[in-house]
């Protein structure tokens, strides 16, 4: 009788297994289809999204212009025939946030008659402090339409194009041959190859900024006889864990702000023939020393497997793949822990409000730990639980097996790394995360308790 | 690190930015001198840099026998590649910069 059960309950398992692989396999169908639907519709710009209504050609300023752009045509080596030029020249910002939105406004003042806006992303408070053109009440709404509206406001006679699609190997392929100049305001490393092999292939000039923290790097790829790109610079992308995005490293308004309006600058300069372009060279802008210093970079790579005379990439690839990572800057949710050993923040609560003895360490910067906490919180830095430091101070707790730790952080992934390392030492104690961490707590038990 | 009176040190200056400095205890600029009863080249330097200042993890730094993807080397304020990169050899007073690159914006 026994054995009979053993059986037939191996028999239900078996279909219930057969049943599970059938239905995943389905569900990856469906997936797969739904990707390819989407890829499809991101892919079928209509032409006029596409390219600018055939371009008129100006050749004489009008009164207006003449009022307008006084201060700068009365610029020797600028003048009329450069006020002319930028008026005739269209000029692609990809991104449209803390470099997008300087070199924008400075584009658009200046009198770029043609300027085309991509970002896939909408205006959050998170960004105001450093994307100048957004604001409060655009909040929400897609960050190229945020900007075309702050834009048409300070200049009405720039004809501005909207793409509030991730720029992919297909679409970039169609939006850029319509442009002259490309600013890669992007911040991610995928989207930065991408750029490069695109404007590499399509020989256009590509101003390229960055910044994170208090620090900044801009120069100009793809421009000239033997002036480098991206991959001539970097022919390998950096591992995944050695890059840093705004979200987690932070950055100062006026850092971005500074390599924003240099990159319009740069762009003003390539369209009107002005003075020396930065190319073969990167200015490094640390701005806790305000220093900028100018570096020599080398020229183009004989082997460069883009922009060579043998070039081994001879169409866009697939970038997120090549770079490991992502073609955004949001975080990824980690799964380094087995379900047991992480707690979710509700149960935390419970706990913790039964008065349960128990420890909670906080494992985020000190800078962050100031900003909130959660009651009773202890703050040890990731890297204190990485070098072992903490065992020391907390040693009279680590002493029981049963006593509870609990590790908490912004978003539930630092805490992950922390806990994973204690175990590696204490394999036995019972040492817990909290699950998608203060975000999960403001979101499921207390909605005043602040995010960022 | 030690020199007799005849073989004065080799004094060079590194310095780290963009966020490099975080590998290396945070200290954005030092002055070190090394044995100069010695050659040194940029290949020899960063196993020096590795055994005696590298604070973090030395994959973030190095990766191979030379610095990982995504960090520049410029020597006297030009690209390393210009000049011999791992086999450039140091001069008394060399200014070698580590730079990060940087993603956002």
């Amino acid at each position: 009788m026994i054995a009979a059960t053993a059986d037939s309950f191996e028999i239900e398992k078996a279909k219930l297994c057969r049943k599970i692989a059938e239905l995943q396999a389905a569900l990856n169908a469906k997936d797969q289809k739904l990707r390819e639907l989407q890829l499809a519709a991101d892919n079928s710009l209509a032409e006029g999204e596409v390219q600018f209504a055939p371009r008129d050609q100006y050749t004489e300023l009008s009164n207006d212009d003449i009022a307008r752009y006084s201060r700068q045509l009365i610029l020797t080596d600028f003048g009329v025939s450069g006020q002319l030029k930028l008026k005739n020249s269209a000029v692609l910002i990809v991104g449209l946030g803390g470099l997008g939105c300087p070199a924008a406004q400075y584009l658009a003042s200046a009198g770029c008659g043609n300027l085309g806006l991509v970002d896939y992303d909408e205006v959050e408070p998170s960004n105001l402090h450093r994307q100048t053109l957004h604001t409060v009440s655009r909040c929400g709404i897609s960050k190229a339409e945020s900007a075309r509206i702050a834009l048409l406001e300070l200049n009405p006679h720039c004809r501005i194009i909207c793409y509030s699609n991730l720029l992919n190997s297909f679409n970039a392929m169609q939006i850029i041959p319509a442009y002259d100049v490309i600013l890669d305001c992007s911040d991610n490393v995928a989207t930065r190859y991408l750029l490069n092999d695109a404007c590499s292939i399509l020989q256009k000039p590509l101003v390229s900024g960055s910044a994170l923290k208090m620090d900044g790097q801009l120069t100009v790829y793809c421009y000239g006889e033997n002036g480098p790109c991206y991959r001539c610079i970097y022919p390998v992308p950096p591992p995944p864990e050695a890059v840093t995005n705004c979200g987690d490293g932070g950055v100062l308004g006026a850092v971005t702000g500074t390599i924003g309006a240099l990159q319009a600058m740069e762009a003003i300069k390539v369209i009107v023939g002005l003075g020396e372009v930065l190319a073969g060279r990167m200015l490094i802008f640390d701005g806790s020393s305000c220093q900028f210093r100018n570096i020599k970079i080398r020229g183009k790579r004989p082997n460069c497997h883009v922009c060579s005379s043998e070039p081994l990439i001879t169409g866009l690839i697939d970038y997120e793949l090549f770079c490991g990572m992502n073609a955004n800057d949001k975080d990824n949710a980690l799964q380094l822990l087995e379900p047991e050993q992480r707690i979710n923040v509700l149960d935390y609560h419970k706990l913790a409000t039964e008065k349960k003895s128990h420890l909670l360490l906080d494992v985020r910067p000190p800078a962050e730990f100031e900003i909130c906490q959660l009651p009773g919180a202890v703050n040890v830095p990731l890297a204190q639980i990485l070098d072992d430091s903490y065992i020391q101070r907390f040693a009279q707790q680590l002493e029981s097996k049963e006593y509870p730790i609990f590790v908490v952080c912004r978003r539930g992934n630092d805490s992950q790394i922390a806990v994973q390392h204690m175990k590696t030492r204490f394999p036995d104690h019972s040492v817990r995360d909290l699950e998608d961490g203060m975000h999960a707590w403001t979101k499921l038990v207390d909605q005043n308790f602040p995010i960022y | 690190m030690m020199s007799n009176n005849n073989t004065p040190d080799l004094k060079i200056i590194l310095e780290f930015s963009a966020g490099a400095e975080l590998l290396f205890g945070n200290i954005k600029r030092r002055e070190i001198s090394l044995d100069g009863t010695q050659k040194w080249t940029i290949a020899n330097l960063l196993k020096w840099m590795h055994a005696n200042i590298l604070t973090e993890r030395a994959e973030l730094f190095i990766q191979g026998d030379t610095v990982r993807p995504g960090i520049l080397v410029l020597i006297n304020d030009t690209d390393w590649e210009l000049l011999g990169e791992l086999e450039y050899e140091l001069q008394a007073n060399d200014n070698v910069l580590f730079i990060s690159t940087l993603h956002g914006g």
